[in-house]
Formats: C-alpha cells, structure tokens, sequence
C-alpha cells in the first residue's frame, strides 16, 4: 500500500493532521454485545433456569419431607394393654416395656401415663375425664433401631404368652402405605422435575438457535473473510456464555433467595400455627447446602448448553454456507 | 438444479495478471466470481486454483484459501455493527493478528479510499459509494494473491472511480492479479487490459 499512498497525495486523504486527530475507538466485539433478541434469549434463560431451580428445590424439599414421615413412623412401636379386671395394669406396663426392651433392635422404652392417657382422649371424651373409670386401653411406646429393627413376631408372640391382653402393633400398615405415598410423591416431584428441566433444555436450545438466526449474515461474512469455522464458533460461544451465565445467574440466584427467604420465615415463625401448618404440609423450607449447589449446577448446565448450542448452530450454518458450494441449485437471491 | 448458467468456459488467470470481466445482466458474472472464490462448486468442468482443483478441496482448508483471495461484494456484506475501521481490519483480525500491528495500515488505507474522516462510522450511516469503498478496503487489506471485484465502481462518482481504479492498479502492480467485473464501459476504457467478456454463457477474451 505504501507506493499506493505516494501516487495520490492530492486526493481526499490530504488533510492528514484531520486524520491523525481522529481516534479508534475501543475495538468492538465481533457478535453485538446486546440486541433486542440477545435479552429476550437472557430472559428467557433467566425464567426457565428460575422454574428449574424451585422445581429442583421443591421436589427435593416433598422427597426429604416424605422420608422424614417414613422415618418418624418407623421409628416407634406400641405396645396396647387392654383393660381387665384379673389385670395389675402399671405392672403389665412394666412388664410389656421391661420385655420388649430384651430386645435386640429396641432402644427406648415409654410408658404412657395416665394424664398423657387422658390428654389423648380428652378430644372425644372432654375434659376432667378420670381414667380409672373407663376401661381405657393404655400405650407402651419403644422407640427402635429403624436400620436394625427387632424381631417383631418373636416379641409379638412373647407378649402375647406373657400378658395376654397386650398387642404389639408395629405400624406395619401405616409404614406400608406411607411408604408407597412417599415413593408416589417422589415419583410425581421427579417426573415434574424431569418435564421442567426437558422443557428448559428444548426452551434454551430453540432461544438460542431463533437468536443465531438473526446472526447468520455475520458468520457468512466472518467466513467469507477467512476465519476459520473455530474461530468463528469461539466468538460465538464467548458471546451466549456471557448471555447465558448472566440469565442463568439471575433465575438461580432468584430461586435460591426465595428459598432462603422461606427457611427464614419458617426460623422465625418457629411454632406458631402458620408455621406448624406449612412444616406439616411441606417439611422444612431449608433445602440445604445440597440444594444450593444443585441451583448451581442448575446454571452450569444452562451456560453449558447454550454455549454449546451456539457452537453447534454455528457450525451448521457454515457447513450449510459450504454446502452450496456443491449444489448450486440452493444458490440465494437470483444474482447470475 | 436449474439451467446451466455458464459452459464451454475455458481461461486461465496469471499471476500478476489485470483484467476485465464484463457482459450483459444476467450473463453469469457473479456466478463465475463465485466459482472462483470458492463459495460455489461447478456442476461439470474443472477449475484450478492455487494448482488445486477445487471441486476436492476439503472443506477445512477452504478458509486458508479464500485468505489469499480478496473479494468485494456487490453487497458490499459490511457488519453494521463494527466502525468502518473495525469492518477493514476484520479480516486481519480473523486471522489472530494483533491490532497494534495493523492499525497504521488500516487507516492508510482507509486514507487513501477517502475514508480516513469516517474510521469511527457504521456502516448504516455510510453512503451506498462509502460503503463500496470500505467494502475495497476490506478485499485489499491482507494483500490477497488475486482479487475479486463485483461492480467495485458502481456506486462512486467518475473520480472516486478512477481513483480507485488507481488503486487495483497500484495493488496490480505490487503483485495481486485483479478480476473487475463490471458494466462500466468508462471505467474499462481508462486502462488497456484483458476483457474477458461474457454472454449467454459463452466467455470471449480479449487481450
């Protein structure tokens, strides 16, 4: 260009102190750093990485919230004395705990006394009720090794031989059926869990993919320039991580502030009966350090799939660009 | 595959060599600069370029060809999101090279195709003859073994047109072979060189 420059010094380029005075600015980025179809694609990431993360959390609350009922419910057996007149009750009591408690697999043993007795019934039967009145079975509560559970027919049959009028009710049914509710429940939390997450991949592949589409002219030009369908690509995902991470980012946060927001309530609001209401109904709002880092994995996996749908897309616009080069009947526009 | 645009073509370009190609709308001028730059296959024939033949190039070494082809579109194909400046250098810039170390370049050049007051514009702003003029800039900053021009002069002035002329030339003589296609009689009668004219599909040279 040099010997260019000398054959016309006369030319428009003269003023050249104008010239020098002008500055380049900052180079710019090779994708636009923000269009109107970049945040929609930010937003859209934003929402569906939000509605994954509370899912994620949520059905990881009802899975724990199941376990725990299980659990609480497996952890106790009682023993039921029924009344009869031939029948020294508090040494039958003793004698029930005393024996279950031979055990191998029970860890505690309580006796039911006759106010908590009482305070049981005291619902159907009302208040100032004497117990020595009523021919009112009482209770034996052990508290067992859930993973290491005693022989429940061997106690049962010991019982029965000992003290007739005892029965052993080990919660079977209870268990049983609360199992099955609690499998059930998991089962829907990770099929929701499964449907939220397809539909935030399939949301962020096609935001990603509509949002390239508009981008197609620069590939064409990047390639047509000589860059190399790499280079190209590189440029391409550096620009959806960012948009990605940054919506991700949101929704995660979002979700977890949410969740944080909740447990504290919940900390705060300790046994009052809102509180106690929604600790029944839905366990501890806290989803623990656990569920954080599956927020966090959460965004990983949306940076991590928009940056390689960019990539992908990318690449396919340039081996479609090539492919009309072998068929020439895909020729754009009618230029000859 | 439609009708077959161009046949029985048979030319060779030298190196170093200047010329012409010219013929009525619709006569396969673009369809032939294509062919040469690679973005198109032919159906039948065989086309050598840099002692290759096209057809089996393999797609991943197509890019470190068309580097030693410089092309201006009709089209102009400017990023409108990238200055003047930024859509000139870009082709240095795909290529891993350090602004530092082309900046002075671009903006002589920039200087020379009468852009050096608009280095910060995009190209919404430019005028249709602005816009071709960057659009030569960007062909001619990497010093291509051969250029390909499609209507260079189509929308500048007659002494913007020969001053960029002046420049194909220049870059002519410092080793590039120029292909111009154009309609502008004007244009080809300021230089004595090859004209390589094409109509209904058929190409008759003359040197």
């Amino acid at each position: 260009m040099s010997e260019a420059r000398v054959t016309d010094r006369a030319g428009p380029a003269a003023p050249q102190e104008r010239k020098a005075s002008l500055r380049v600015r900052p180079t710019a980025p090779i994708v636009p750093p923000g269009n109107v179809s970049g945040n929609a694609l930010m937003l859209v990431i934003a929402i569906m990485a939000f509605l994954a993360c509370l899912t994620l959390g949520a059905v990881s609350m009802v899975r724990s919230t199941a376990q725990s009922w299980q659990s609480q419910i497996s952890r106790e057996i009682t023993i039921q004395i029924k009344p009869d007149e031939k029948l020294d009750m508090e040494k039958a009591l003793a004698d029930a705990r005393d024996l279950a408690l031979t055990f191998e697999g029970t860890t505690d043993g309580t006796i039911v006394d006759k106010a908590a007795t009482a305070r049981l019934l005291e619902p159907w039967l009302g208040e100032g009720l004497d117990i020595d009145d009523l021919p009112v079975p009482r209770l034996v509560i052990i508290t067992i090794d859930e993973q290491n559970p005693p022989d429940f027919a061997a106690m049962r049959a010991m019982l029965t031989e000992t003290i007739p009028q005892a029965y052993l009710d080990d919660h079977r049914t209870w268990v049983d059926r609360l199992v099955a509710m609690a499998h059930t429940t998991a089962l829907i939390g990770t099929g929701v869990l499964v449907l939220v997450f397809s539909a935030m991949v399939l949301t962020v592949i096609f935001a990603t993919r509509g949002t390239l589409s508009g981008n197609r002219h620069i590939v064409e030009v990047l390639h047509f320039v000589g860059a190399e369908a790499g280079f190209v690509a590189s440029e391409f995902q550096k620009h959806f991580l960012k948009i990605s991470l940054k919506g991700a980012g949101a929704g995660g946060l979002l979700a977890a502030a949410c969740f944080a927001i909740a447990s504290f309530w919940q900390s705060r609001s300790l046994a009052t009966p809102q509180s106690d209401q929604a600790t029944a109904m839905f366990g501890s709002f806290s989803i623990g350090y656990t569920g954080y880092l599956g927020i966090a994995a959460v965004m990983i996996v949306i940076a991590l799939l928009t940056t390689l749908t960019a990539r992908f897309t990318v690449m396919r616009t340039i081996y479609e660009i090539d492919l009309i080069r072998s068929d020439p009947a895909r020729i754009d526009g009618n230029q000859t | 595959m439609g009708p077959e645009i161009l046949r029985d073509l048979t030319f060779d370009i030298p190196k170093k060599s200047f010329q012409f190609l010219t013929g009525p709308s619709g006569a396969g001028k673009t369809t032939l600069l294509r062919l040469l730059f690679l973005s198109l296959q032919p159906t039948r024939g065989l086309i050598r370029m840099f002692d290759r033949n096209i057809s089996t190039i393999p797609r991943d070494e197509l890019p470190m060809l068309r580097r030693r082809v410089g092309i201006v579109f009709q089209d102009f194909r400017l990023l409108d999101h990238l200055t003047t400046y930024e859509n000139v250098a870009l082709p240095l810039r795909v290529r891993g090279k350090d602004e530092s170390s082309y900046r002075a370049d671009v903006l002589e050049l920039l200087g020379w195709v009468g852009l050096g007051e608009r280095i910060n514009v995009l190209p919404p702003v430019l005028s249709g003859g602005e816009k071709q003029r960057a659009a030569i800039a960007r062909a001619l900053i990497d010093r291509p073994e051969i250029l390909l021009a499609d209507e260079p002069t189509g929308n500048v002035d007659p002494p913007m047109a020969r001053r960029l002329l002046n420049l194909f030339l220049e870059l002519n003589r410092l080793g590039t072979a120029v292909v111009i296609a154009t309609h502008d009689l004007s244009l080809m009668d300021q230089v004595e060189a090859r004209r390589m004219i094409l109509s209904q599909g058929r190409l008759d040279i003359y040197e």
